[in-house]
């Protein structure tokens, strides 16, 4: 399943890439593949924005505004003036 | 059972306040209010534990891989509601089977049912469990608040003395903790290096058994039609709770009148119109989530507008409720039902796997003013309907 096209927020610099793997590792859909020792993207727009790559890049290669897709969550944050934070408590994946 | 009570009667301390961590989410706790809440009875409520694992540092309770009715049962009720804002079980080291020295170490939270999925799929293991205190909050939801986190990991470490406990140096970590881990950072604190296994428990044992390899499954979230009808409740719920503000309105509608309120007209006349409501209710928080992938378009928004409007015409054209009388109040319903569909639709963006913050912003901009337009255009008919239904114009 695809969310929507061109939104995501994920940057990659693939100059800055070691080659560790641990983005490869960490993410939950696939977006990125190692070759020929590097990471690349495949596809972008599978990115959910979890930042779970960003976290576990030593290199500071890769950028992205993390953050819940949580429609309730983010009216919240709309309406408070803050950061949208999952509450957890009326949704969550369980895992 | 057996183990339980035998472990219980030598005064089994870690037991104890493992179950009464259980109970009450909180640590330590004093002798007196272990007394009285954890009575050998109550201890019946956790079939999971089955005595202590002695480790060279102090002991850890020793879990079953099996699930007892109450384990189902407290799974069934933390779907849905609020139950499972307590739902936690003390964060510490446990024991799998009989584990070594050189046995691999599996990280959760101390989220029950998280732990649960995780004894369970490390059945015929012997393995240790290191439980973090996420504030009884599941994995991917706790590393995306922070508290399933690179400080929250070292600390535990530290604390179970695992350097003592085991003489390798690896840690097994679910996959989506990556949100809120830093690997390296954890090597460089504790000396452990962090392997991050499978999305889902149940392949630990394949993924164990091919050697630490993971394949591209393993490492991808999935979000099966089971896995979305499960989150279901906690949309409907909720929703439903709202929706009586909007049945009142609705029977409130029908039944005020120059002279008052008339009831019977309130019921017979606007019953059919609060039966499509919750029509659009379900249409919106189950039908669209259970059927996600084969509805057109990838907006939420679009795909609970798509479906309500659909099972309203179904449920109009097909089984005759609404009524032709009222061609305003059946033009709201038209109009307002869809509406209130994909407003449900758009919530359930936040139990999904794959939708991020910028594509629900996104559909929130163009949608929220959307919804507010409809809501106008909503009441106005309303008004139009109750003016002309008096006479007035």
């Amino acid at each position: 399943m695809k969310y929507l096209s061109n939104v995501s927020t994920l940057q990659y610099s693939q100059d800055k890439c070691a080659g560790c793997g641990r983005c490869v590792e960490v993410c939950p859909h696939g977006v990125f593949a190692m070759a020929n020792k590097r990471a690349v993207l495949t596809d972008r727009d599978l990115c959910m924005e979890c930042g779970a790559c960003m976290m576990n890049c030593d290199f500071n290669a890769i950028s992205v505004n993390p953050g819940v897709g949580c429609a309730a969550a983010i009216i919240k944050g709309m309406l408070t003036g803050s950061e949208p934070t999952c509450g957890c408590s009326d949704t969550s994946a369980g895992r | 059972m057996q183990d339980l009570k035998l472990a219980i009667k030598d005064g089994d301390k870690a037991v104890i306040a493992a179950c009464c961590a259980e109970r009450r989410n909180i640590l330590p706790l004093p002798a007196k209010i272990q007394k009285s809440c954890c009575s050998t009875e109550k201890m019946d409520l956790f079939p999971w534990a089955m005595g202590t694992e002695t480790t060279t540092v102090g002991t850890a309770v020793k879990v079953s891989s099996e699930w007892s009715r109450a384990d189902y049962w407290g799974m069934i009720k933390s779907r849905v509601g609020a139950f499972r804002m307590n739902y936690s079980v003390m964060p510490g080291l446990y024991a799998v089977g009989n584990p070594t020295q050189d046995m691999d170490v599996f990280v959760t939270a101390n989220y029950k049912l998280s732990f649960d999925t995780l004894r369970q799929a490390l059945k015929g293991l012997n393995a240790w469990i290191l439980i973090l205190d996420t504030q009884s909050i599941n994995v991917w939801c706790a590393a995306g608040k922070g508290t399933f986190s690179t400080d929250e990991l070292v600390k535990r470490i530290s604390e179970a003395r695992l350097d003592a406990v085991v003489t390798h140096r690896r840690i097994i970590l679910p996959q989506l903790g990556g949100v809120g881990v830093n690997a390296s950072a954890v090597q460089k604190k504790t000396g452990f290096r962090v392997f991050f296994g499978p999305v889902d428990a149940q392949d630990i044992l394949a993924c164990v058994r091919a050697g630490y390899k993971k394949t591209k499954e393993m490492s991808t979230i999935k979000f099966s039609m089971r896995d979305r009808l499960v989150l279901t409740p906690m949309e409907i719920n909720p929703a439903l709770k709202k929706f009586l503000w909007l049945a009142a309105g609705i029977l409130l509608c029908f039944g005020l009148q120059p002279s008052g309120i008339l009831f019977q007209q309130a019921w017979f006349n606007g019953l059919p119109f609060v039966l499509l409501g919750l029509i659009a209710v379900f249409a919106g928080a189950l039908v669209t989530p259970g059927l996600l992938p084969y509805i057109p378009f990838r907006s939420f928004a679009l795909k609970g507008w798509i479906v309500g409007i659909l099972v309203i015409i179904l449920t109009v054209q097909i089984f005759g409720i609404g009524d032709k009388h009222h061609p305003i109040a059946m033009a709201v319903t038209y109009v307002f039902s869809p509406a209130l569909s994909s407003y449900l639709a758009l919530q359930f963006t936040g139990a999904t796997t794959f939708a991020g913050m910028s594509g629900v912003k996104k559909e929130l901009k163009i949608g929220i003013p959307i919804y507010i337009g409809i809501a106008g255009v909503s009441l106005v008919l309303v008004t139009v309907f109750k003016l002309k239904e008096w006479g007035i114009v």
